[in-house]
This record gives structure tokens, C-alpha cells and sequence, in this order.
């Protein structure tokens, strides 16, 4: 089969099993769009038409964090890679598979500032997995093959390929084979955990009298949610989640403590401060996470699995370190608990259960109901209960993100997805086009600020384009709210730049891009207003939720404290 | 606003508490040495690496090996056994970086070469002379007054040369940074 560059690159992408590609069209990559235009009724991949390259980047990884499949970008040179950055960045702080082909100038100018010319895989190199530079076109297949391997194993990552515009160019045909396997003699993941390793974390898991089990992104990224559930019911031992692991574990399970760290739960934050043992289960021991390191689980023996190396003992020091793959290794874990004779010390763990229900009994999310304002709690709340707590959820940043990850149970992984590592705002609407298009049939949520959503607010029209009926739910606080919480605690109150002012009307913004805008500001008229909202189930929906400008996030911890120097709502402040 | 902290815990409730956080222990020179693949933007990956993290690079060098496919990098850095463990964490995560060794951990050869030019008068060349046999150097090219000096060694022989040129014209320095290998049968291949 003779095929130019731009048709290997479709037909690679095909060979991929991609389903879509998220991109925009420029100079540099013609021969490419032309080729997609020539192959579409030839099983190319769907490419969906984003507003900025940034959407293209988010949607992208909207799609790969709802599927576990790499997401897929097409931009051109110059303002389409740097448009890009911003998503690629997220990407990779998260640990996201994302393979972004970006066009680059002719080889034979490159390094001489021609049009639209970047030193992509310079831009690029310290926010990407990988990156590539191609400049002939009998390097395309084998490099765009790498590029899928290196995204999707291991740690995943985005991987970036810039292909100069004479390396698509039509009239060179060359002869096509796809390479069926890939091997690099410099890049070897590991395939399980080391078998004394286990043995050693096993026998430790085991002595806890105050065992403490913290979960991370790593765990939906690896598909180590099975295991993870059999292994915790099996020891009978208290769970906590960082923001990014949400849903890897069920939050209804009475074992599950709730999020930890900045904004997690009394409880978690407590147990992980008590603890004896803390298991780190695909957790990268984050700042917004473990709070001040000089106070991180001061009693602790430490068990850390992560794919990555270079994860382990970074931050801080772990006693018994497991590199291998999530899954693999709990599985390993629970052969090795079949094998040993002893059991968790059952009167021990009794009384750690009870410690922890009289940390509960704070009732750290405890906000007011009976306001005549409409709390962003309560309104996350209802969303819950609306969609039965089965929709996908993406999220912008902000306190509205908080209080997302907070109220919303999150009982299957892949369903949450938010910007844990970058906190993008403008990722929620982008992504929430990802989810909808890899499940056309779900119900898929984006929860953002007046502040986030104004970040990606171009992509409406792409909602409109390919009908996706998202259902945005917008806590309008008129605030940049996250910011001003934190200027009213540690500022004085100085709210510089915080206040949103000369808002748009969201409703009539949702109209104006052909979509349906529905305004509520009392709290009786929450549910029904709701409740109509995602009765459209074939129309975007632009929900703009005038909240409480005055509500905080809590508990918090501030910076620079301990798991056990929490901050509760005020008018908690006496309780327990 | 701190009013609104509880802490409820008085300070060792369950005994000694464990420290935490990466070890401020004393900062040592290190030798790392990395084979490569010999490809376009490795070398600024490595260096990218070293900036984006701050580690800080005393020296660096790099060639093809024998295998026109392999690079190999000589690094000297600095740092805890924490911050070096990270170090070459780091640089086994790169996707073209082969192997990575430490050289420091065990016993290792270590050799340096310096061009030198100095501007010495007519009647001290006598003395020049000897210094560059003593250090067992070379003169590798003169024009007038101007000798130019190849001398390979450790960095403290290169810097006792220099040192020793104190008093004279000294008009170009220049270092390689150290190449090392490890001591024995022991060797860094693919
Ligand atoms: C691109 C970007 N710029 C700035 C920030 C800093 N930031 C974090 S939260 C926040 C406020 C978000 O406001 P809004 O979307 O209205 O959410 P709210 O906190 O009010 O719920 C800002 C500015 C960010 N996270 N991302
Ligand atoms: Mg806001």
C-alpha cells in the first residue's frame, strides 16, 4: 500500500482504534486535514471540531480519563501547539494518556523564524511524557506507534509528535506497514511488585492496631479499583481518597472516611494523623494532600505502591516502597493475605473504629440548610440525588470544585474528573465533551464557577455542533471564590481582584449559542429547576445557580499545618 | 482567624512521633553516569531535567560511545543521598536514558583534561618547563611568548597546575569536566 505522510498518520491513528480526533486546522497540517477528508468514509477516525486548541487538549482528556483510552489532538504549528500547552500541561500533571500530533514548519526552514514557526518539542519537553520531532515520512508509522505505547503504559502521560509539513506532504508515497509491536530497550515498566516486598507490606498491613488506607489517581489510572474494594473489605480497615482517586473506592461504603487532605473530611484527617499504618495505594503524596511534612503522619510506618519509581520517597520517606502496577500489585497483595495465617487484630481495629465514629460525629460538612440563600453544598447535594449519583462529573477549579468532590458520592471510578495536579481552570466544559462523546447515552455534568467557565466558554459552539447535552451547573458567586476565601482568611479580608464584576447573562449567553439557559436564586425553586434541567436530556442546558457569595470551603487546613490543625465551619467551632 | 484551629492532640499521644519529609542531611559530590540513546534533544532533556528541579550541574560531558546509537554523559552534581536517589529517579524516568549509575557509591577512576594558555617571558620558559614535566603535561603549540598546554588528571592536579601558574599571563582556561569509570571488571554497557 503506497500512502502519503498525511494518510500513514490517519491510517496509524486508525490502527490506534481511535475513535476521535480533537483538533483544529492550520497550514502546516493541510496534507493532514486533506488526508482526513479523503479517508473519512475509510474508517478515520471522527474528528471533532473544537474553538480553541486548548478545548481540543481538554476534550481530549475529558475522553481518555472517562475511557482509560488515549485521548487524541490534531493542531497545527505555532498558536495551535502553544494554544495547546495549557491542556498538555494538565495532562501530564495528572498522569493522563494523550497522544497530541501538532504540525510543524517545512524541514528545510525550520531555525529560521518562518511563519508560525515554534520550537514545539522545546515549548513542550518539560510538561510532556515524551515528545518527538518527525521530519521524514518513512518516520512517521514507527514513531506514532512509540507515541501510543509510551502514552498508555507505565505511568501514563501526554506524548507529543511534531511532524514538519513536508513529511505529509501528498505527492511523496511511500510503502505502509504499521509495526505490530513496539520494544524500547530504554523504557521498561515494571510488571508487578517485588514478592518479598509484598510479603514485608502484608505482614506489616496486618500488625496495624491503627491502620490507615490512602488512595490516589493511580488507582483509577491503573484499574486497580477491583482489587483495591476486595482488599479493603477483606482487612475491615478505614479508607481515604486524595481528590484525583475519587470513586475508586465506593464513597456509600461505610469503610470510607470521605477525601483527605486541604479540604478533606475531620475524619480522614484525623485517622491519617493518628494512624500506625498508612498504606499509600497510587498516591504521589501531594502539598494540598499531606499538609505540612513535618506533622505528615507522625506515628506512621509507611507502604507505598506506585508505578513510578521517582514517586516513591519524594516527598516523604516510605518504609516499605512497591514499584509496580496498581492492579498487579493488590492482586499479588491479596495472594499473599490468603497465604499468611494471621489476621488483623480485630479488638485493635474496634477500637480505632470507634475513635473514628467519634470524629465523625463532627459532622465536618455540616452547612446551613435553612438559609435563604441557596448554599452551593445544597446544591450538589440535589444534583446528587437527581442523577442518582450515576453521572459523569467534570468539574473547573475553585471552590465549587470542592465542594463537588466533597457532596457529590462518587461510587465507580472514572466518573470524577477534574484538574487535581495543574487545577486548570476552563478544563470542565472541554472535558465534559470528551465524556459525552466516549458515552453518548450518560448523564454528564460539568460543575464550574462564573469565574472557570468564562475560560472555555468558546466551546458552546462545539456542544452545539456535535449536539452534546452536557448539563453545566454554574455556582455563581460572583467571585473568583476560591481566591477570595483565602484572601478573607489570610489577607484581611483584602479582596483584590477577587470580585467578579460586569458579568454576562449566562441564560441569554446559553441562547445566543443555540443552547437552553435556565436562571435560579431562591432556594425552594433548587430541585424543580433541577429537575428540569436534565429532563432535557437531548439539549445543553446552562444552569447558572446564583449562590451564598459568602461560603467557604471547609474543614481546610491551612497551608503550612498539620492534619490535625484543621479549620471548621465557624459555628462548629465548639463541637466535640 | 487561628481561633478556628483545633488542636486536639497533644503533641507524642501514641509516643515518639517518626520524622518526616526529605532528609536535610549534608549535600556530597556525586559522579552519575548515564548512557543514552543518541538522538536529537537528549541532552537537553537531561538538562531540562536539572533546571525544572533545581538539582545543580558542577560539570557535564557527552559523546557517542563505541555503539554510534549510545551516548554517554558524565554529571557532577551535588546533594543529599535523598536528593541524588531523586536524581537518578528522575533521569530513569527520561525515555531515552538507558542506564544510569552513580559512580561515587563505589571505587571509581576519575580523569579531567584542561587546555591552558599562558603568556610567560622568554626567560621563565626554563621554569615553565618544568612545571608542565612535573605535572606531566604538554606543550602542545607556542607562537611568541604564548604557550598553549594539555594536561589531563584529576580536578585537583588541574587546579594545583593552575594554581601554580599564578604569577604568569594566564590568558585561557579551559575543562572538560570529568570523565570517570568505575574501578575492576565492573562496567556501564546497553
Ligand atoms: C487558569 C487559572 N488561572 C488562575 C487560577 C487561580 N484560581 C484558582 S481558583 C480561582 C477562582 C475560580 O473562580 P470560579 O470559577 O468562579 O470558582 P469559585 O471558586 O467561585 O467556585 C482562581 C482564579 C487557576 N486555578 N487557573
Ligand atoms: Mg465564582
Amino acid at each position: 500500500m503506497q500512502l502519503s505522510g498525511g494518510e500513514i498518520l490517519i491510517e496509524c491513528l486508525k490502527r490506534e482504534g481511535v475513535e476521535f480526533i480533537f483538533g483544529y486546522p492550520g497550514g502546516a497540517v493541510l496534507h493532514i486535514y486533506d488526508a482526513l477528508f479523503r479517508m473519512q468514509d475509510d474508517g478515520a477516525p471522527r474528528h471533532i471540531l473544537v474553538r480553541h486548541e486548548q478545548g481540543a487538549t481538554h476534550a481530549a482528556d475529558g475522553y481518555a480519563r472517562a475511557t482509560g483510552k488515549p485521548g487524541v489532538v490534531l493542531v497545527t504549528s505555532g498558536p495551535g501547539v502553544t494554544n495547546a500547552v495549557t491542556g498538555i500541561a494538565t495532562a501530564y500533571m495528572d498522569s493522563i494518556p494523550m497522544v497530541v500530533i501538532s504540525g510543524q514548519v517545512p524541514s528545510s526552514v525550520i531555525g529560521s523564524d518562518a511563519f508560525q514557526e515554534v520550537d514545539a518539542t522545546g515549548i513542550t519537553r518539560p510538561c510532556v511524557k515524551h515528545n518527538f520531532l518527525v521530519k521524514r515520512v518513512e518516520d512517521i508509522a514507527p514513531t506514532v506507534k512509540k507515541a501510543f505505547h509510551i502514552a498508555t503504559t507505565g505511568r501514563p502521560g501526554p506524548v507529543l509528535v511534531d511532524i514538519t509539513k513536508d513529511a505529509t506532504d501528498p505527492r511523496v508515497k511511500i510503502p505502509f506497514e504499521y509495526p505490530e509491536t513496539i520494544s524500547l530497550r530504554s523504557y521498561k515498566p515494571a510488571e508487578a511488585g517485588h514478592p518479598g516486598q509484598i510479603k514485608r507490606a502484608v505482614e506489616l498491613l496486618l500488625a496495624a492496631k491503627r491502620p490507615m488506607i490512602y488512595t490516589g489517581g493511580g488507582v483509577v489510572l491503573g484499574e486497580g479499583s477491583e482489587p483495591l474494594r476486595a482488599l479493603v473489605r477483606r482487612l475491615g480497615y478505614p479508607i481515604t481518597s486524595t481528590l484525583m482517586g475519587l470513586g475508586a473506592y465506593p464513597a456509600t461504603d461505610r469503610q470510607f472516611l470521605g477525601m483527605l487532605g486541604m479540604h478533606g473530611t475531620y475524619e480522614a484527617n484525623m485517622a491519617m494523623h493518628e494512624c500506625d499504618v498508612l498504606f499509600a495505594v497510587g498516591a504521589r503524596f501531594d502539598d494540598r494532600v499531606t499538609g505540612n511534612l513535618e506533622h505528615f503522619c507522625p506515628y506512621a510506618k509507611i507502604i507505598h505502591i506506585d508505578i513510578d519509581p521517582s514517586s516513591i520517597s519524594k516527598n516523604v520517606k516510605v518504609d516499605v516502597p512497591i514499584v509496580g502496577p496498581v492492579k498487579r500489585v493488590l492482586e499479588q497483595m491479596l495472594e499473599q493475605l490468603d497465604k499468611t495465617r494471621r489476621k488483623p487484630d480485630e479488638k485493635a481495629l474496634a477500637a480505632w473504629w470507634q475513635q473514628i465514629e467519634e470524629w465523625k460525629k463532627v459532622d465536618c460538612l455540616h452547612y446551613d440548610r435553612d438559609s435563604k440563600k441557596i448554599k452551593p453544598q445544597a446544591v450538589i447535594e440535589a444534583l446528587y440525588r437527581i442523577t442518582e449519583g450515576r453521572a459523569y462529573v467534570t468539574s473547573d477549579v475553585g471552590q465549587h470544585q470542592m465542594w463537588a468532590a466533597q457532596f457529590y458520592k462518587f461510587d465507580e471510578p472514572r466518573r470524577w474528573i477534574n484538574s487535581g495536579g495543574l487545577g486548570t481552570m476552563g478544563f470542565g466544559l472541554p472535558a465534559a465533551m470528551g465524556v459525552q462523546l466516549a458515552h453518548p447515552d450518560a448523564t454528564v455534568v460539568c460543575i464550574t464557577g462564573e469565574g472557570s467557565i468564562q475560560m472555555c466558554i468558546q466551546e458552546l459552539s462545539t456542544c452545539l455542533q456535535y449536539r452534546l447535552p452536557v448539563k453545566i451547573v454554574s455556582l455563581n458567586n460572583r467571585y473568583l471564590g476560591m481566591v477570595r476565601q483565602w484572601q478573607e482568611m489570610f489577607y484581611e479580608g483584602r479582596y483584590s481582584m477577587s470580585y467578579m464584576d460586569a458579568l454576562p447573562d449566562f441564560v441569554k449567553l446559553a441562547e445566543a449559542y443555540g443552547h437552553v439557559g435556565l436562571r435560579v436564586e431562591d432556594p425552594k425553586d433548587l430541585e424543580k429547576t433541577l429537575q428540569d434541567a436534565f429532563a432535557m436530556k437531548d439539549r445543553l442546558v446552562f444552569l447558572d445557580v446564583i449562590t451564598d457569595p459568602t461560603e467557604n470551603v471547609y474543614p481546610m487546613i491551612a497551608q503550612g499545618k498539620g492534619h490535625h490543625e484543621m479549620h471548621l465551619a465557624p459555628e462548629e467551632r465548639e463541637l466535640a | 482567624m487561628l481561633d478556628r484551629t483545633r488542636d486536639r492532640l497533644p503533641a507524642g499521644r501514641f509516643g515518639p512521633t517518626l520524622p518526616r519529609g526529605i532528609d536535610k542531611g549534608k549535600h556530597m559530590r556525586h559522579v552519575i553516569a548515564v548512557l543514552l540513546e543518541n538522538e536529537a534533544g537528549a541532552l537537553s532533556r537531561v538538562a531540562n531535567l536539572f533546571s525544572a528541579r533545581g538539582y545543580n550541574i558542577e560539570a557535564l560531558s557527552v559523546a557517542p560511545t563505541d555503539d554510534e546509537t549510545v551516548s554517554r554523559m558524565t554529571i557532577v552534581t551535588q546533594g543529599t543521598d535523598e536528593i541524588i536517589e531523586q536524581i537518578t529517579k528522575q533521569l530513569n524516568k527520561l525515555i531515552d536514558v538507558i542506564r544510569v549509575i552513580d559512580l561515587t557509591e563505589s571505587a571509581h577512576i576519575e580523569r579531567e583534561m584542561m587546555l591552558v594558555k599562558v603568556a610567560v617571558p622568554r626567560e621563565e620558559n626554563g621554569r615553565l618547563g618544568q612545571l608542565v614535566e612535573i605535572f606531566r603535561g604538554h606543550v602542545i603549540d607556542v607562537a611568541g611568548d604564548t604557550y598553549t598546554i594539555e594536561l589531563t588528571g584529576t580536578g585537583t592536579k588541574l587546579d594545583a597546575f593552575v594554581d601554580n601558574l599564578q604569577g604568569y599571563d594566564l590568558i585561557e582556561v579551559v575543562r572538560s569536566g570529568p570523565l570517570a569509570i568505575a574501578r575492576g571488571g565492573r562496567a556501564l554497557r546497553v
